[in-house]
């Protein structure tokens, strides 16, 4: 049977029919068409489907829907502004830090739960926001020395 | 060097910003209306006959729209070699791995389809598997395919000079034995398809894939359709490594169901099942022989190596004579001889993994070499400095260094690290390696044997001549090659990169062979250049003849005409094309003919202006049987030197610091080419440190998840010191070769190599868990501690 919830995704609240045992990431792709969340495992093991659930960086595939009633979620298509991109996602472009681009949703979201937190991390601190989030292209160095830049202000 | 407007830089990826921002679009974010969702039953015994397969359950499922097995499919044998087509879609007699397939189903979701599947009744005879090399060789063993008894499915036997005459000249030889573990690919994005075949009988394959055309000749092959009505494209896909370089069950039964059904299938493998479809690096076991001459000269290399190679063949005869052919590089050998043989057992199929086949035959003999230095009293760097080749060189099998930066990558890495402060010098538990590498720019030959382009590329300029669209098979997985082309036509055309469109990866736009050996940049770039160069010469003759001037006088330049002979009245060209704007708000204004102007008056004047562009390798290679392989237009090469840490009381591997020098010819995009390099280095350090995909002995694979089976983390991997080492290639296009592969040669001996200066110990067996490191330290305490007591 469907349960009713109510949930804030990216800043616009929905009320959405679900069963009970949708994942959030089933959701967001299948039901609202935000297919930026990538689903690289579904067993929590590879960050692809990470999101901001009420700020904090999880792994979507592994949260279900209903854990969101009344919560907020932010997914990728979240990020950008008036402005354009979000310093993240432009350091991420401007860095070489995205490569074959299906780590980079969640990726960046996992940054961006860090940088919320510590405006000023060092860098074992970003690899350790970073380490749930596998990549397979980058060796990880290009995205931390873009995740780096967001945190100094350095272009 | 030449000073180039686009190439040469480090723009941003054309892809970036879609990719940041989610808009990118993947297979599996596809979406089609009436679209089927597809699941397949595979095998659960390592080895069994199949006795009978009924799907009537399954097929009175509500919801269920068509369920296909062997007999539907027809028994058309693939694989990738012709010469090893040895698997069939579904099983039909045999299923010869746990996960071998034997039905799909399509239904309205993914639900029902997996019940249905779970509906269809086989009844299995179980067989005796062989899931080791030794196992499957034995007098007697269980065959897994009958024209290969003894399971050996593919053998090489090579001799280049006279191996035992160079040996008889050694100081010095020595024998080691080395092993690694099956491998897997682990792209983060898992492989998928949406077939849609068509009423007019027209196929299109949206798969994620590094090679559209194979995957074009092989449904066409399998399923009995012309390669006309088989369309193949990819969307933007999440990585590649070797895993998808040919085509899968999964894709041929989308197709398959499609064409039953009517309606568009989708398709996904779990993660287990890419763990099930492998085709990730073969397990190597190289038992080396080199000699030397007291003052270093390698004078003779024998290299014996069995390969387990799975269920099936694959890529498993590239492998084999990869395995050997790539390993006397980059070193001249006055001897070498090979004897490889791949062995077939009952284990998901290996396939091609970044650095097809040379990988480990790498670690093995950059460890030996090493090793040889060690007792010839030479420093590592002096030894390799001593024996490598140089540009204009010819190995013993007859493969041709065109341009060959090994002395530079070599110096690079030695200054950059402060080898000579630190080898040997550093405290217990603290270690410093170095090793080098090579590999090929693109096989010489393609995959099937055929006379054909190796790709095409068709430059389109828009009827207003602002745009110029680049069209190319070539497959973008990651790696930047749509990138990487769009800058080389506008190099190639004159215009800056963000007046070109990229469209690539579809079959409908030309022949590309597709995204293996590290091949695109150098082959599709030329053929992007000379499409390219094609447009731009019919825009030049109808500029020469409206203007009345020579063309060769007449160039294009950052989006501008240029004359070379000084002032041009071209005023009659703008007010046509002003004639024809008017109202507009951007028409051109300055002093100089825009390439905008220039592109529409040839367009009045032609028609769609077209440049069209194709490559095709020089006839490469020696005289003997499997000369073809390990061929190339040019070789890239690497040297590294790593640091490590090892815990002398827990056997845990810290990486501290990894130096990496890359000769990639003409970088095309620099930043690119730090970014296959950084990621080269992260695959092998899995490789040298974690990853094993384990079997247990009823051939169940224990670790089909990222979880179990560990690739390198953020945290696992160090500061990549990434050095960028430029040749001209004179076969290239601009000068360039690759770099997609070859950076990842020497990332393993480099740490073999570190560990042993960390903690005086050997490894001839991959991983370096911290299992296996502890044991060994503790192995070297007790001999030590009982040395001590008997003297």
């Amino acid at each position: 049977m469907k349960t009713l919830i109510r949930i804030t995704v990216n800043h616009e609240e929905r009320e959405l029919a679900i069963e009970p045992n949708m994942t959030l990431v089933d959701l967001l792709r299948d039901e609202l068409g935000l297919t930026g969340t990538k689903k690289g495992c579904g067993l929590g093991e590879c960050g692809a489907c990470t999101v901001l659930l009420d700020g904090k960086p999880v792994n979507s595939c592994i949260v279900l829907a209903m854990e969101a009633h009344e919560r907020e979620v932010v997914t990728i298509e979240g990020l950008e502004t008036d402005e354009g991109l979000h310093p993240i996602q432009r350091a991420f472009v401007e860095k070489g830090a995205i490569q074959c681009g299906f780590c980079s949703p969640g990726m960046i979201l996992s940054a961006k739960g860090l940088l919320d937190q510590h405006p000023n991390p060092d860098e074992q601190d970003i690899r350790k926001a970073i380490s749930g989030n596998l990549c397979r292209c980058t060796g990880y160095q290009k995205i931390v020395e873009a995740i780096q830049s967001v945190a100094t202000g350095t272009k | 060097m030449t000073e180039y407007q686009v190439i040469h830089s480090r723009a941003s990826r054309i892809d970036a910003p879609d990719k940041a921002t989610g808009r990118a679009k993947f297979v599996d974010d596809i979406r089609l209306p009436g679209m089927l969702y597809g699941a397949l039953l595979q095998s659960p015994f390592a080895h069994a006959r199949i006795v009978n397969i009924d799907t009537s359950k399954a097929k009175r499922l509500k919801g269920v729209k068509a369920v296909v097995t062997a007999e539907d499919a027809g028994q058309v044998k693939y694989g990738v070699s012709p010469a090893r087509y040895d698997e069939t879609l579904f099983c039909f007699e045999k299923a010869r791995y746990m996960g071998d397939e034997i039905a799909a189903v399509a239904a309205v979701d993914l639900e029902t389809a997996l019940e249905a599947v779970s509906l269809i009744d086989v009844e299995y005879e179980e067989l005796p598997a062989v899931l080791t090399i030794q196992a499957a060789m034995a007098e007697g063993a269980p065959v897994l395919h009958d024209e290969f008894p003894r399971n050996v499915g593919a053998e090489v036997h090579h001799e280049f000079g006279d191996i035992q005459a160079s040996l008889a000249e050694c100081d010095l030889v020595r024998t080691d034995t080395f092993q690694s573990k099956k491998q897997d690919s682990a792209a983060i994005e898992p492989h998928g398809c949406v077939a849609d075949y068509n009423l007019r009988g027209y196929l299109t394959l949206h798969t994620a894939t590094q090679v559209p055309h194979y995957v074009q000749r092989t449904m066409a092959m399998v399923l009995g359709l012309p390669v006309g009505k088989v369309r193949v494209l990819k969307h933007y896909v999440g990585g590649g490594f070797g895993g998808k370089a040919s085509a899968n069950p999964m894709e041929m039964s989308a197709c398959l169901l499609s064409m039953k059904s009517g309606r568009p299938v989708k398709m996904n493998y779990t993660r287990e099942q890419v763990f099930l479809f492998g085709r990730g690096r073969h397990q190597f076991t190289h038992t080396l022989t080199t000699g030397v001459k007291k003052d270093g000269t390698v004078m003779a290399l024998k290299n014996e190596c069995y390969l387990d190679g799975g269920a099936y063949s694959s890529f498993g005869i590239a492998t084999v004579y990869y395995a050997g052919s790539l390993l006397g590089g980059p070193y001249k050998i006055r001897s070498m001889q090979y004897d490889g043989y791949r062995v077939y057992t009952n284990k998901p199929a290996c396939g091609a993994q970044r650095g097809h086949g040379g990988v480990i035959a790498r670690a093995a003999w950059e460890q030996q070499l090493d090793m040889i230095a060690e007792e010839l009293g030479m420093d590592p760097v002096d030894l390799r400095l001593k024996n490598m080749m140089n540009k204009g060189d010819i190995s013993c099998n007859d493969l041709y260094m065109s341009s060959l930066g090994m002395r530079e990558c070599i110096e690079a890495v030695r200054d950059q690290s402060d080898w000579k402060k630190k080898r040997g010098r550093l405290p217990k538990g603290k270690g410093i390696g170095m090793a080098c590498g090579f590999f090929v720019s693109g096989a010489g030959y393609p995959i099937y044997r055929s006379e054909t382009f190796h790709c095409t590329a068709m430059v389109k300029l828009s009827e207003d001549g602002g745009t110029a669209h680049l069209y190319t098979a070539s497959a973008e997985i990651g790696q930047g090659s749509d990138t990487t082309f769009g800058m080389i036509a506008a190099e190639a055309l004159g215009v800056p990169l963000d007046m070109i469109r990229v469209s690539s990866g579809d079959t409908d736009f030309g022949v590309d062979l597709g995204a293996y050996s590290s091949r695109q940049t150098l082959m599709t770039g030329h053929a992007v250049k000379e499409a390219a160069e094609e447009a731009k010469r019919q825009v030049l003759e109808v500029l020469s003849d409206e203007l009345k001037i020579p063309i060769d006088v007449i160039d294009i330049q950052d989006g501008f005409i240029v004359f070379r002979n000084g002032l041009v009245d071209f005023r009659d060209l703008r007010r046509r094309y002003m004639k024809e704007h008017r109202g507009w708000t951007d028409n051109p204004t300055g002093k100089h003919l825009t390439f905008k102007e220039g592109a529409r008056i040839a367009f009045l004047s032609r028609g769609t202006i077209i440049g069209r562009g194709k490559y095709r390798p020089r006839p490469l290679g020696g005289q003997y049987k499997g000369a073809a392989v390990g061929t190339s237009p040019a070789y890239g090469c690497s040297a590294q030197v790593v640091e490590v840490t090892v815990d002398m009381e827990t056997g845990k591997i810290t990486l501290d610091r990894m130096n990496d020098a890359h000769d990639c010819g003409v970088a095309i995009n620099r930043t690119s080419v730090e970014g296959q390099m950084q990621g080269s280095l992260s695959m092998g350090v899995g490789e040298a440190l974690f990853e094993e995909v384990k079997f247990d002995e009823k051939g169940k694979c224990l670790n089909p998840n990222l979880a179990e089976y560990k690739i390198p983390t953020a945290l696992d991997m160090p500061y990549i010191n990434p050095i960028i080492v430029e040749t001209n290639e004179p076969y290239g296009p601009y000068g360039a070769k690759e770099v997609g592969e070859g950076a990842i040669m020497p990332t393993i001996p480099a740490i073999l190599n570190a560990v042993h200066d960390a903690t005086g110990i050997r490894f001839h067996e991959l991983p370096l868990t911290p299992e296996r490191v502890f044991m060994a330290i503790k192995e070297k305490e007790a001999k030590e501690t009982g040395g001590d007591d008997q003297t």
